[in-house]
């Protein structure tokens, strides 16, 4: 087989292939008639009706809003926690135990123990429990980045006498910054878990909760529905993220690329 | 920063008989780290005793240790423990005998990759929680459910790991192999899954922890035997003392599990630079 050929099979593959899984689909839930698996066609048309855009303020604005404090809220901490404890060999020394005790901790485990604790099963309980669990993949990679800088680096800025918070905004922060977007895309995937797992848990709102009360009063498309949201979701978050990563990052793919040649 | 770790480097390098400063220098770490366990376990008793938080959402570190305590003498504790590891471990060991195989596989074939690169892009980020509902309608409150979930969860970082791990092959060991005659079998397993074992070590890493999350979502969220189960029997009944002294057990389970994938993961990459470096 020449290269041409060989390219377009391989592109006629990555389209053929979906294609044929999303056929295989609405073929077998058409034949099998059972009610727990609707047709695509009909998860598709009520996907449309439930979330284009009927629902969308009701339900999807609160999900998202609890991801995106969530989420921010574990970005500054653990880039201002991150920092610091990147440089000091001794607060890593005091602080990891505790971080990798709660690491090592089932999220879903501290649900019931969050609702007691914060009084709320409202967006305070929801988004402390998305900002806690978002908190350590960011405060990890971000010590690891810091600890990770070339000495070099840190011995110029120490000869240009380049100290504290000058030297942490311009030579720590952005040397360290790709390993804290590595961090961040954990994070983010986790972020949509966790929202999901609150709103499932107690909630009045919300992507989960939709999904939970769908099931319980056996409404089976809206169910599909929610559930395909979800994925949908948790895709576009994942792209957005990449881009965002692409552009700021820019300079330090650009420098690597420089280096290599 | 820079004292401490000059006055190992230097110890390390020349190799000379351990005097008091290098011994001091090993121990003090370990007593700090101990230290601050203690203060973490003291503060919590202080702010549960003195009111800071009341008692009765937030039980003190004594009363909580003392539930764990007289409820790892009771058989209920340990069945539901044994169901949790069991989902878990079944979980985990269904995955990877999943995701190895077909990340070789996408890994070595760029055609295979080409062709199931959007279905796993697309299945990769769904949250397997958001599956439970539909687990429940089909495989109800069984065994399946749990380990569904877990295989679900646990199945995408080691198949991403293996693909990773696969692709990083040193091209020039592949050659050298392919121009000694070195059949396809042979470079498979003599080459490509020798290089690609510390990812497939970092995956089940990553992967041993899902699982155990997914295998306690379900028990919690699901009615499966384990220890989600008798939390959210503890939960509806109010026991909030019980509620802690489960989460407690559960991330003793989970910080072993931890410990010993890490160690596993160690041991693995023993041989790469970055281990030899934080080694030193």
């Amino acid at each position: 087989m020449s290269r041409r050929t060989y390219h377009a099979a391989a592109i006629a593959a990555e389209i053929a292939v979906p294609v044929a899984i999303l056929l295989a689909w609405q073929a077998w839930t058409v034949q099998a008639q059972d009610p727990k698996f609707p047709r695509l066609s009909t998860i598709l048309v009520e996907f449309r009706q439930m979330w284009l855009f009927s629902q969308f303020e009701l339900h999807v604005v609160p999900s998202l809003t609890r991801i995106a404090a969530g989420f921010g809220i574990a970005l500054v901490l653990g880039i201002l926690l991150g920092i610091p404890l990147g440089l000091s060999r001794w607060g890593r020394i005091i602080a990891m135990p505790h971080i990798e005790w709660w690491r090592a901790m089932p999220p879903p485990a501290l649900l019931p123990i969050s609702i007691v604790l914060l009084h709320s099963i409202e967006n305070r309980q929801k988004i402390a429990f998305i900002a806690f669990f978002c908190l350590f993949p960011i405060l990890l990679n971000t010590i690891d980045g810091v600890r990770g800088i070339d000495p070099t680096l840190m011995e110029t800025a120490r000869s240009y006498g380049m100290r504290g918070f000058e030297r942490t905004r311009r030579i720590v922060f952005p040397a360290a910054l790709p390993q804290i977007f590595a961090g961040m895309r954990t994070s983010l995937s986790l972020a949509v878990i966790m929202m999901v797992l609150t709103e499932y848990f107690s909630s009045t709102s919300g992507v989960g909760y939709v999904l939970l009360i769908s099931k319980n009063t056996l409404q089976l498309a809206p169910m599909w529905a929610a559930i395909v949201l979800i994925g949908v979701l948790g895709y576009l978050l994942n792209l957005l993220l990449i881009l965002v990563e692409r552009r700021v990052l820019a300079w330090h793919r650009g420098w690597r690329a420089a280096t290599a040649q | 920063m820079a004292a401490p770790d000059l006055a190992s480097t230097v110890a390390v390098a020349g190799r000379t008989r351990p005097t008091f400063a290098t011994t001091a220098g090993r121990v003090a770490p370990f007593v700090v780290t101990v230290l601050s366990i203690a203060a973490g376990l003291l503060v919590w008793e202080l702010v549960s005793r003195s009111g800071l938080i009341s008692e009765d959402d937030l039980p003190a570190m004594t009363t909580t240790f003392n539930e764990l305590w007289s409820m790892i003498h009771t058989r209920e504790f340990w069945v539901a423990f044994g169901e949790t590891v069991r989902g878990w471990a079944l979980g985990l060991g269904i995955a990877t005998l999943l995701a190895v195989p077909s990340g070789i596989l996408l890994g070595s074939s760029e055609f295979a990759n080409r062709a199931l690169r959007v279905p796993v892009e697309f299945l990769r980020p769904i949250p397997s929680a958001a599956l439970i509902p539909l687990l429940f309608l089909t495989l109800g409150t069984t065994l399946k459910s749990e380990v569904f979930l877990a295989t679900f969860g646990a199945f995408w970082p080691l198949l991403v790991q293996t693909i990773y791990g696969v692709r990083d092959v040193d091209p020039v060991a592949l050659d050298t192999a392919r121009s000694f005659g070195v059949g396809r079998f042979e470079r498979l397993y003599r080459i490509k899954l020798p290089s690609a074992f510390p990812y497939i070590a970092t995956g089940l890493r990553i992967s041993s922890a899902v699982s155990l999350i997914l295998a306690f979502t379900a028990e919690l969220f699901m009615g499966t035997g384990g220890l989600g189960q008798i939390m959210n029997v503890a939960e509806s009944f109010g026991l909030t003392v019980q509620v802690y002294a489960i989460a407690l057990a559960t991330g003793f389970l989970g910080l072993a599990i931890y410990v010993l994938f890490a160690a596993f993961e160690r041991w693995a990459l023993r041989w790469h630079p970055s281990q030899r470096a934080a080694a030193a």
